[in-house]
Formats: structure tokens, C-alpha cells, sequence
């Protein structure tokens, strides 16, 4: 009963500080409100026993990527005519939207999700943790995760060849 | 024992992705994008984590492509930031509907 009444709080709270993200015209309100999303996802992460990405969560999102979105934001001299809402399609973009997701996607959950037999388990209690995690990583999937030291090392050469004024 | 159906967390997800994509498909401001393209992200990460603590079986796959998930959205922010910074170099403005030298 209680992890419901939480639930419905965090997803009412992530909903609005999504609504907020993309309806900011200012890129640093938007900014901020990111970050509050990524608070309300943390806390719904914790709730789904998830407790190592929760932590992860706020590190690298909350911490890393929004602090580096903040610091491009300031670098850029955004004028005020390019920061405009929205392009001219807003409500064309939207009723599409409503009408794939609402027609097509809601009623194949509806549809499909039920008949398994999905429910809220009781797992064991170092579900999620990072010894757990972990020992997963290492064993099941050691290989895919070399390859993204290999990816980050791509990431972090191209965005210095791309952000470099002259190599 | 929990009253929450596993349906209202797809919904969650699928809301949030729509709210993310809706973002990426309206808004000017390449950065603003990219904050689309997170919160996209972020909606896949709730699905694969709902599934993993619904299913009975103590499966930790579902959080280690989590992880991977994670990983790679940092690692695309930061090249998608790199380009903002060479756009806005080369045009003095960060606006995706004015960039267009290939589709000319």
C-alpha cells in the first residue's frame, strides 16, 4: 500500500518535471528541471529494489550530464529570438503523438501485458545491490562491457575532435 | 505486497517517452533536444528496471542493460554537446531547422 501511494507521488512529480522540460523556453529552467525528473526517477529506481542504478542515477545523470548540458548552455550566447518555444507544428506534432501512442501502442499493452503473469516479487534482499550487479557484469557480461570502455574512449576522442576550434 | 500493476509503470514509461519524443520533434534549440533524447533514454530505463523486479526469478538482466544504458547516453552527450558547440561556431546560433547544407 505504501509503495503505491509513493509510486503515484513519483510519477505524478517525474510527469511534471517532464511537462516542465520541454515546455521551458529558457534552456537553464529546463535545465533544472531535468535534474528534478532524474531526482523522481532515482527515488522510483529505489522503489524497484534497483538501489545501485538509483545511486548511479543521480552520479552520472544529476551530477555528470546535466552539469556538462549546464556548462554548454552558458558557453553558447543563445539570443533571445533563437530561443523561441516551439516550431510553427506544435499541434500537428502532438495530435500525431496522441494518435500513435493512444490508437496503436496503449491498447497493444493493454492487450498483451496483462495475461503474463507479472507480480510485484519478492526478490532477495541484495537484489540490485552492487555486489550483485557486479558479479553479473563480470561473468554473464564481460564482454560487452569492455566494449564500452572501448565506446567511451570513441565518445571521449570524437567530441575533442569535434569541439577543438583547430587540431 | 504491493497494489501497484506492472501496466501503470508501462504507462509511466510510454507518457514519459511520448512527452520526451514530442520535445525532440518540436523544440528549436538543439539542446533542448537533447534533453528530449534523455528523457527518451530515461523511459526505457524505467521499463527494463520494472520488469526486472516484477519477474520472480532474482534476474539482474534487465539492470545491467541499465547500466549499458547509462553508459552510452553519457557518452552520447557528450558528442552531442561537442557538436552543438561546432554548430554554433560555424552558424552563431544552436537551431536545428537551420541547418541544412545537406538535404539542399
Amino acid at each position: 500500500m505504501l509503495e503505491a501511494v509513493v509510486f503515484y507521488i513519483l510519477a505524478a512529480a517525474l510527469l511534471g518535471f517532464g511537462l516542465l522540460v520541454i515546455t521551458r523556453t529558457n534552456p537553464i529552467a529546463s535545465a533544472l528541471s531535468m535534474v528534478g525528473a532524474f531526482g523522481a526517477l532515482a527515488a522510483l529506481y529505489a522503489l524497484l529494489q534497483a538501489t545501485l542504478i538509483a545511486i548511479i542515477q543521480i552520479l552520472v545523470y544529476a551530477g555528470g550530464i546535466m552539469v556538462l548540458v549546464i556548462f554548454v548552455i552558458m558557453l553558447l550566447n543563445l539570443h533571445e529570438e533563437d530561443l523561441k518555444p516551439m516550431k510553427a507544428r506544435a499541434g500537428t506534432v502532438l495530435l500525431s503523438l496522441l494518435a500513435v501512442f493512444g490508437l496503436v501502442l496503449g491498447p497493444v499493452f493493454l492487450a498483451v501485458f496483462p495475461k503474463g503473469n507479472w507480480k510485484w516479487a519478492a526478490l532477495t534482499n541484495d537484489f540490485g545491490s552492487i555486489f550483485t550487479v557486479g558479479e553479473k557484469v563480470f561473468s554473464d557480461y564481460l564482454f560487452p562491457f569492455e566494449m564500452l570502455s572501448l565506446l567511451l574512449l570513441a565518445a571521449i576522442v570524437g567530441a575533442l575532435v569535434l569541439s577543438k576550434r583547430k587540431l | 505486497m504491493s497494489t501497484i500493476p506492472v501496466v501503470h509503470f508501462l504507462y509511466l514509461a510510454i507518457i514519459l517517452f511520448g512527452i520526451g519524443l514530442f520535445g525532440v520533434l518540436v523544440r528549436k534549440n538543439a539542446i533542448s533536444v537533447l534533453m528530449g533524447v534523455e528523457l527518451m533514454l530515461n523511459a526505457v530505463n524505467i521499463n527494463y528496471l520494472a520488469f526486472a523486479k516484477y519477474w520472480n526469478w532474482n534476474s539482474l538482466t534487465g539492470t545491467v542493460f541499465v547500466v549499458f544504458v547509462i553508459t552510452i547516453a553519457a557518452a552520447e552527450a557528450a558528442v552531442a554537446l561537442a557538436i552543438v558547440i561546432s554548430i554554433y561556431r560555424q552558424f552563431k546560433n544552436a537551431n536545428v531547422d537551420e541547418v541544412h547544407y545537406l538535404s539542399q
